[in-house]
């Protein structure tokens, strides 16, 4: 269901839900799954999004994201020149996507210790965002939750000892797993009502076959 | 409750005593799992951002095209000639959807309701009631609830994006949520919210969404006043006792279907309508030309 407040808002600077507030959630998104700051983004832009992007700040609206703005942030307009400030080097290029949403973006980022991060993710509307693909793994959540995402090996019972970590500490709204072959690479996404304490991100992180954790904290 | 239908929620409220308002705030307690307070205290926030977006107005800014700003201050300068034919409120109402129509295209802060779009129309009828003391804070943060528990059930049969419902669901929505608002705002009951709602509705069944340049500035910004104008209007006669004879939710339903068949065209593409028109085809090759 809505949160009446997605009906009454966002607060956000101008001009559109979709490709102003939603590009700003999409860039914020990139960078909390990266975990720190990127030093550089290659941005990738497909359907209305490349061809008014510019006339609604989306461009912009992106990288003060990836600069971890909010969607209310009256910086987003003069985001480009905090980001040369700040050090991080982006580019924009044109994409045409298969069977893609038309608010679609493909960011590529890398932070200072060299790690990178494939994110493909839409903009549904009123501000409202969905991932789709995380380094070209399924994935599908929209951020509206507080969300973990794990990266682990495809071992029997593994899945099983993630959500162990959660008993007694939150309710799982939605989840779902997705791996690119078997015995391969698995991201686990799971939804939460309620925020996770990081001494269970520890803990997760430190199981077996997991490779990385993110976890993603809806905003107030 | 699901807030997926004005009926269940106006018979909610009859059958428990309460008014609209309440019912969507229980409903937003139990969904986000907070209490009264912690709903109140975000509602009043989101109201002081509708505020700021009046207040915060810059009549010298244009938009990326250079086609939107400087309207709204242009209707506030005709009001003080005595000229205009609408009366004082409806005068304020014109002048303060063309501010916030125009803050948004230059890329100001507002609150989206239901979209960025249509930012200005709750604003519009809101803020000049509360500006001269004909409302208070306390019965606009009522309105709001009333406002979102519409939005949200047109969200939920229907649709709110131009790119899915056209115009009519943007500045449609909008202005079906203000009529509501208008309506709890004089003391209407919850039977009157639904009527308001579904003959303002109606009324914008079928606009298309044409932006030229595919912006959010022509004709987006003025299609704000004729949301908000009309919220006044469906409001005005949901008070005198006039009814929609179409139930409010089977308008809402329509409303989604004409959606859905509406051609590509006239869904936010900026291929069909003004945005075809050869004026529209010059700005667009104005902006691909980096100005």
């Amino acid at each position: 269901m809505l949160d009446i407040f997605d009906i009454l808002g966002p607060v956000m600077v101008g001009p559109s839900s979709s490709h102003t507030a939603g590009a700003v959630r999409i860039g914020k998104m990139a960078r909390t799954l990266l975990g720190a700051q990127p030093v550089k983004a290659e941005i990738g832009l497909h359907g209305s999004f490349a061809e008014t992007g510019q006339g609604h700040g989306t461009d912009r609206a992106l990288v003060a994201g990836l600069l971890g703005m909010r969607p209310d942030d009256l910086d987003i307009p003069r985001s480009f020149e905090i980001a040369r400030e700040q050090g991080l080097d982006f580019t924009f290029k044109v994409l045409q996507l298969r069977d893609a949403h038309p608010n679609t973006a493909v960011l590529k980022v890398e932070d200072a210790s060299g790690k990178k991060l494939t994110v493909q993710a839409v903009s549904t509307g009123g501000g409202r965002i969905r991932v789709d693909k995380i380094n070209g793994v399924d994935v599908n959540f929209t951020g509206a939750f507080n969300t973990l995402v794990v990266r682990h090996q495809d071992v029997p019972g593994e899945l099983n000892r993630i959500t162990g970590e959660l008993v007694g500490q939150v309710n799982i709204a939605n989840m779902s797993l997705f791996r690119n072959r078997r015995g391969g690479e698995v991201l686990t996404v799971i939804e939460m009502d309620e925020k996770l304490k990081p001494d269970v991100l520890d803990r997760i992180g430190s199981l077996y076959a997991v490779q990385d954790v993110t976890y993603y904290e809806k905003e107030d | 409750m699901a807030l997926d239908s004005m009926q269940e929620i106006i018979d909610e409220a009859m059958a428990s005593h309460r008014e609209i308002w309440q019912v969507v705030l229980n409903v937003d307690e139990d969904e986000r799992q907070v209490s009264e307070e912690q709903s109140l205290e975000r509602m009043r926030y989101t109201w002081q951002a509708m505020l700021d977006s009046v207040d915060s107005y810059q009549s010298e800014r244009r938009s990326v095209s250079g086609l939107v700003g400087g309207d709204g201050q242009r209707m506030r300068e005709f009001s003080k000639s005595g000229k205009a034919l609408s009366g004082d409120y409806l005068q304020e109402v014109i002048a303060t959807a063309l501010k916030v129509g125009e803050s948004n295209a230059c890329m100001c802060k507002i609150v989206a309701a239901p979209t960025a779009g249509a930012c200005g129309v709750l604003p519009a009828v809101l803020v000049p009631l509360y500006k001269s003391a004909k409302a208070s804070e306390e019965e606009i943060l009522k309105a709001l609830y009333v406002a979102s528990g519409i939005g949200a059930v047109i969200a939920s049969r229907a649709c709110i994006a131009g790119a899915a419902g056209g115009c009519q669901a943007e500045i449609g929505s909008a202005s079906a949520m203000a009529a509501g608002a208008l309506v709890a705002l004089q003391g209407g009951d919850a039977v009157q919210i639904g009527n308001a709602a579904a003959m303002a509705l109606k009324n914008l069944m079928g606009l298309v969404c044409d932006p030229i340049a595919g912006l959010v500035e022509v004709p987006c910004v003025k299609r704000n006043v004729v949301g908000a104008v009309n919220a006044v209007a469906s409001a005005d006669m949901a008070m005198a006792g006039i009814t929609s004879r179409v139930p409010v939710d089977e308008v809402i339903d329509c409303m989604g279907d004409v959606g859905r068949r509406m051609p590509v065209e006239f869904r936010e593409t900026a291929l069909g309508g003004l945005a075809a028109t050869p004026f529209g085809q010059s700005i667009k090759k104005q902006m691909q030309g980096g100005q």
